[in-house]
């Protein structure tokens, strides 16, 4: 076993020995599938972050509640209090008819205007900030509740735009899905190629090989660790990219955030996500690699 | 059964119509050497290829070892191959490595550990005379060299037979009949060896039986074109 272990070893070396002195042929296989891995990584690491960006505006987000008429402001205050205590919600404010009106004259610049309105035509708000942990569907059933209140006349909720934010992405998300499997395609078919132009030029060794008596399994294994070595680069190469991308985008984004007192900060590839890229990388060269021996090699017999 | 090689009744015919061997049956006996001889194109490098599995035969049958080569399928063949220490008129080495790594090629195949590969190759080397260059890459080393190091390889798993293509087709007479040399010592400690060669004056000092082929066919080995004045 531990014999078997060591030819594998010595066998990786090998292949990685072959890379590293054809270095600039290497570099530039490494930097085409590192290129190509990237590009899904970073769309997907872009809508991962845009998603977060949604959910942290969702913190922004507020109900208001528009109270009948006939409820006095005692009944409002006691019924925002109630509120208050409800799960759901961070935080619920009453504004009294009469404020409302001082501020809505305030905001809209038509003071004067107003005042020659005998009746107060703004009803009661509670302006109700849902808790942020909560999905879009909680948020959904926590309005409906409140609607139901008999005191409440009519909840609204803006969040329209949220909701086609999410609609949006999730169209996006298949999109993503979509242009990774065919770039998964194009590593596959670039380690494919490499190999290949790799076989043919080795063809003369795999026929001496084979004449010594090489099993297909023996003939096979330097390709396929070549592959395993590719798709392990190109991770590097892509990880690079994605990470120097972030950094240089760290900085706007921080500035944006900040103009919409947001507590949005740009994520980069977590622990996790880094490893399923490596994997990837990885899985794919290897697979490419395996794919073009299983068509190639066989025809390399002795003449 | 104490033969070696057995062809009965084996023909060759290559896609295209060449028929390569026709009707060929002989025997090579366990511990025997011989020659093989004929014109370009009487097919002694088929009949080899036959042997070592790298062809398959028309019709007829090919049994090596005790075992019938019919009966081994194509994954089978690369065990079936490491009976036999193969040696070629073009030498068929690796230049991008050592001697020594060479000549490890055949034991690395089959998994022997480093020790025992050391081992071997330096015998091996030694076998041959070139203990000294086992560092050296084969692109360094004259003709006669190279194919000792070809040799080297042949001989390094031990095999119960060698097969060579002309393998002194490329070396002058002095190189050529040391390499014969190198070959008797082997058949005199009981390796088969079956060694198809032009050199009709190399091959007459030595007190072997030759096998002669003409147009595909086994032919009188009386036939066997004189040597020509050098
Ligand atoms: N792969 C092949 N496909 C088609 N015809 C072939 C093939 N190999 C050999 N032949 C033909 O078979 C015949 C025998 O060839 P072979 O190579 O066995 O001869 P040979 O005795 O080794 O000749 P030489 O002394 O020139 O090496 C020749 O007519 C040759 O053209
Ligand atoms: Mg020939």
């Amino acid at each position: 076993m531990g014999k078997y272990l060591q030819r594998h070893l010595q066998t990786a070396l090998f292949s990685l020995g072959k890379l590293y002195r054809r270095p600039v042929a290497t570099v530039l296989t490494a930097t085409v599938i590192g290129i190509t891995l990237a590009l899904p990584a970073g769309l997907h690491l872009m809508m991962q972050n845009v998603n977060s960006v949604g959910y942290s505006w969702e913190g922004t987000l507020k109900a208001s509640l528009f109270l009948n008429k006939s409820v006095d402001e005692a009944a409002g205050q006691a019924l925002a209090r109630r509120l208050q205590s409800e799960d759901g919600v961070a935080n619920a404010q009453y504004i009294s008819r009469a404020q409302a009106l001082e501020e809505f004259k305030a905001l809209s610049g038509f003071g004067q205007a107003l005042d020659l309105l005998n009746d107060n035509p703004l009803p009661a708000v509670i302006v109700v900030q849902p808790r942020t942990t909560q999905t879009p569907e909680q948020i959904d059933s926590m309005m409906r509740k409140l609607s139901a209140i008999p005191e409440v006349e009519q909840a609204k909720l803006d969040q329209q735009w949220l909701d086609r934010l999410f609609a949006i992405l999730s169209i996006v998300q298949r999109g993503v899905l979509i242009i990774a499997l065919l770039l998964a395609v194009a590593v596959v078919l670039t380690v494919g190629n490499t190999i290949r132009l790799d076989i043919e030029n080795r063809r003369d060794e795999i026929v001496i090989m084979k004449l010594v008596g090489a099993s297909d399994a023996f003939v096979r294994r330097p390709f396929l660790y070549t592959g395993f070595w590719y798709g392990l680069l190109g991770a590097f190469v892509a990880f690079v990219f994605v990470t120097a991308a972030v950094i240089l985008l760290a900085g706007p984004a921080a500035k944006l955030s900040g103009l919409y007192q947001s507590s949005f900060v740009l994520q980069g590839l977590g622990f996790s996500q880094t490893l399923l890229l490596f994997a990837v990388g990885v899985g794919l060269g290897w697979f490419g690699a395996f794919w073009t021996v299983a068509r190639h090699l066989g025809s390399v017999v002795p003449r | 059964m104490s033969d070696i090689i057995h062809f009965h009744r084996v023909s060759k015919r290559y896609p295209g119509g060449n028929d390569a061997l026709s009707e060929v049956s002989f025997t090579l006996g366990s511990g025997e050497m011989a020659f093989l001889t004929g014109h370009s194109g009487a097919g002694k490098s088929t009949l080899l290829k036959l042997t070592a599995l790298i062809e398959r035969p028309t019709r007829g049958q090919v049994v090596i070892n005790g075992q019938n080569t019919a009966k081994v399928k194509r994954w089978g063949v690369p065990k079936f191959r490491r009976q036999i220490g193969m040696i070629f008129q073009n030498f068929s080495l690796l230049y991008d490595r050592t001697v020594f790594d060479n000549v490890a090629l055949p034991l690395v195949i089959r998994g022997e550990d480093d020790k025992t590969i050391a081992r071997r190759v330096r015998a091996a080397l030694d076998t041959v005379g070139l203990l000294k260059k086992e560092k050296q890459h084969p692109i360094v080393l004259s003709g006669g060299e190279q194919q000792r190091v070809g040799i080297a390889r042949a001989i390094v798993t031990k095999p119960p037979l060698i097969l060579a293509d002309e393998p002194t087709g490329n070396l002058d007479p002095a190189l050529s009949a040391e390499i014969m040399d190198l070959f008797q010592r082997f058949n005199d400690v009981g390796v088969s060896l079956l060694i198809a060669t032009h050199d009709i004056p190399l091959i007459e000092r030595m007190p072997h039986r030759v096998i002669n082929l003409a147009g595909g066919r086994l032919a009188d080995p009386a036939d066997l074109p004189k040597a020509e004045p050098a």
